[in-house]
């Protein structure tokens, strides 16, 4: 018998092509993960909350002070809920929770103001949430300017407060740094990617097993390599409609830009799709049954979704956690497409990453390839 | 080339520290129908899959159509058939599907008009795009039997290929097997019924992984030597009284009448006269049945 027969190969594409139409659910998961996923976190990401719950400590009330509030109050994205008597009782609203915004308007402000003298206003942000206070932050500057502007009029109007008459200091307190939406969204692609792909090859031959089908493939006249290939490139193929449905999605919805060269990309995204296949692939083999495959595959997700810096920025992480980092195909993957979507880089800028990818699959392959049984023992 | 398609001597397997299969030999000449039975966990799956190199022997050697069970595994399946225990091809493919596949798998090169010829043999040919898992029992057996022969394989090992097919359908499936038998074909058959152990050429009975007996079915019976006396109108109760009596090993009940068995035929004899003197009853010797031998082996059969 030659020892590996592209017949036979394609039998069991056709064979998994046939089955994998047929299941349902499973072809709903592949479309549908990354769809909910996009959705749930686009719904986090939303780049525009509004209403934010703000407190203002006033230590005047002037007409200044009154324009600013009901500017505020119009412009949707503040909702004053609470007006403490002191910055300390403000302060505790934040730390609770109650309120996103701490604006503090000081004695004295609009005689300052009239005399030219940029009096401060602070405005302190809960920013545990970065993404939630970004654009009403970014609203805030304009909307003093311009509730301050409209204040004098007549004679008097050369006094008006010129752009920059008052000294707007933010403080970002929990979370100087802050994550956005180009963040995330061409992250999302890596977790999705990983996750459906480690748990649709862990669940392929799983399932054959379980069903005890699997003893009848192994009485056929089958090479391990001919099983292995057939089971994964059908999924290469799924990885792919994925990629496409989250690239279109992250564009068109979030208007990640594309800067960098869609090719490279795209060929990147191969080595990770392997490397994850390969993963799956190893899972399978020591795997009993589909219970056990879907065990191994959040035990192998949840390191990559966390220490990756998917959810917390790599740098921040403690060594020890940054060393697992490097060793999860995800934490390499992201550097590579939020560096070719953002950053603009290219084939040598991606090296680095990619070689990791690569050797992590060399090793993965290697052990599954020993834990393959062609036997039932 | 030997006169035998299987012929292993020593075969053993463990799993874990449990001997599941030990020191077995097995000779099937070609072209014979080799029975092969014992009770559940027996090994009887187990020895199966180690012929055809699903399972890799902890011991033992042997040939299987002349190759070696042990190193040309990938060969041998190539020119066996073997019918799994539990249907275990694919039930999300159509019966075509699943032929097609098969066929495709052993490189068949007229694939479509071989896997036509079996759908119409079958009398599936209407029913080709129906889901495997959609069939009735019957119809999965023939549709298995189907698939492991569209290679025309030289051996056939059928793993309890009637359990659960209905009397009629089962005759037609032995009528099938003695034909492709009488065409060359080796078949190993595992089976529970006694009816079909008297149709085999051969029979091999094992437990606990042991072969306990071999032979054609009337040399397992004059080995066990089993004697049997039918009791004509005891009542119910007196089975137990019965099965106390010196030299009785077995009392089965058949209607009215019951059948009581043991090796040691002068203390049966004895026994079973004087009960029935007692009771005015009368008997009178039977020929023993496979089903009464075999569960004889059975209890001196136990470890
Ligand atoms: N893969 C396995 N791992 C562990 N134990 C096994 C395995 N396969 C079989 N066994 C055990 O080996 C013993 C023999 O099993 P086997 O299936 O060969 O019996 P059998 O004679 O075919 O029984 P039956 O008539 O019920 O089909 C059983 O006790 C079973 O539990
Ligand atoms: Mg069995």
């Amino acid at each position: 018998m030659n020892p590996f027969s592209w017949r036979r190969l394609l039998a069991v594409l056709a064979k998994e092509f046939i089955q994998m139409r047929r299941d349902r659910l499973t072809f709903a998961m592949m479309v549908g993960i990354p769809i909910m996923q996009l959705c749930l976190f686009g719904y986090a990401i939303n780049t525009d909350p509004k209403h934010l719950p703000t407190a203002i400590v006033a230590a005047e009330s002037s007409e200044f002070t009154r324009r600013l509030i009901s500017a505020m109050t119009l412009s949707d994205y503040f909702d004053i809920v609470a007006t403490p008597a002191s910055i300390d009782h403000g302060r505790e609203l934040i730390a609770r929770g109650d309120v996103q915004f701490l604006l503090r308007i000081p004695p004295d402000f609009a005689r300052d103001l009239v005399r030219g003298e940029r009096p401060a206003l602070l405005v302190e942000i809960d920013a545990t949430d970065p993404v939630a206070s970004g654009n009403a932050m970014a609203a805030l500057g304009p909307l003093v300017e311009q509730s301050l502007a409209s204040e004098i009029k007549g004679p008097l109007a050369h006094l008006n407060p010129k752009p920059g008459s008052i000294d707007l200091r933010i403080q970002r307190r929990y979370n100087p740094e802050g994550l956005t939406a180009y963040n995330i969204v061409p992250g999302l692609m890596g977790v999705i990617l990983t996750m459906t792909l480690i748990m649709m090859t862990g669940l392929a031959i799983a399932r054959e097993r379980e069903r005890g089908t699997f003893e009848n493939l192994l009485a056929m006249p089958v090479r391990p390599l001919e099983i292995m290939l057939g089971k994964l490139v059908p999924y290469i193929l799924v990885a792919y409609v994925q990629v496409g449905v989250i690239l279109v999605a992250a564009h068109l919805l979030f208007a990640v830009p594309i800067l960098g060269s869609l090719w490279l990309l795209l060929g990147c995204t191969l080595a990770f799709i392997v490397a994850n296949l390969s993963v799956g692939l190893l899972f399978s083999t020591l795997a009993k049954n589909q219970m056990q495959a879907m065990q191994m595959t959040f035990f192998f997700f949840l390191p990559s979704m966390l220490l990756s810096g998917f959810m917390f920025p790599f740098r921040g992480m403690p060594g020890w956690a940054q060393a697992i980092g490097e060793l999860l195909p995800l934490t390499h993957f992201l550097r590579i497409v939020r560096g070719i979507l953002l950053k603009v880089n290219g084939p040598a800028d991606v090296w680095p990453n990619l070689w990791p990818l690569l050797a992590f699959t060399l090793v993965v392959v290697a052990f599954g390839a020993k834990r393959f049984r062609k036997t039932l023992d | 080339m030997t006169a035998y398609a299987i012929d292993v001597r020593g075969l053993s397997k463990s799993f874990g520290d449990k001997k599941v299969v030990d020191g077995l030999d097995l000779r099937v000449e070609r072209g014979a129908i080799y029975g092969f039975l014992g009770p559940n966990g027996s090994g009887k799956t187990t020895t199966i899959r180690m012929l055809c190199g699903l399972l890799t022997a902890d011991a033992g050697e042997g040939t299987c159509l002349g190759l070696d069970v042990r190193r040309d595994s990938n060969v041998i399946k190539s020119q066996v058939g073997y019918m799994t225990q539990k249907f275990t091809w694919w039930e999300d493919l159509t019966i075509e599907e699943n032929l097609r596949f098969a066929a495709r798998m052993h490189g068949l090169a007229n694939a479509r008009s071989v896997v036509d010829a079996a759908l119409e043999r079958l009398g599936l040919a209407q029913r080709r795009r129906q889901l495997a898992g959609e069939l009735s029992g019957g119809w999965k057996q023939r549709l298995a039997l189907a698939a492991c022969l569209l290679h025309q394989p030289r051996l056939l090992l059928l793993d309890e290929p009637t359990a659960g097919v209905d009397p009629k359908a089962r005759r037609e499936f032995w009528a099938e097997i003695h034909a492709l038998a009488r065409e060359g074909l080796t078949v190993l058959v595992s089976t529970h019924y006694m009816d079909e152990a008297e149709r085999c050429h051969r029979l091999a009975y094992i437990a606990f992984g042991k072969l306990l007996a071999e032979g054609t079915p009337q040399q397992i019976l004059d080995q066990v030597g089993l004697c049997t006396f039918a009791i004509d109108g005891a009542p119910a109760v007196a089975v137990d009284e019965i099965s106390r009596l010196p030299g009785v090993e077995q009392v089965v009940p058949f209607g009215l009448r019951l059948h009581v068995s043991g090796v040691d035929a002068a203390t049966l004899s004895t026994s079973v006269a004087g009960y029935t003197h007692r009771h005015q009853l009368s008997w009178q010797p039977v020929d023993s049945s496979l089903e009464d031998a075999f569960i004889a082996l059975m209890r001196g059969g136990k470890p």
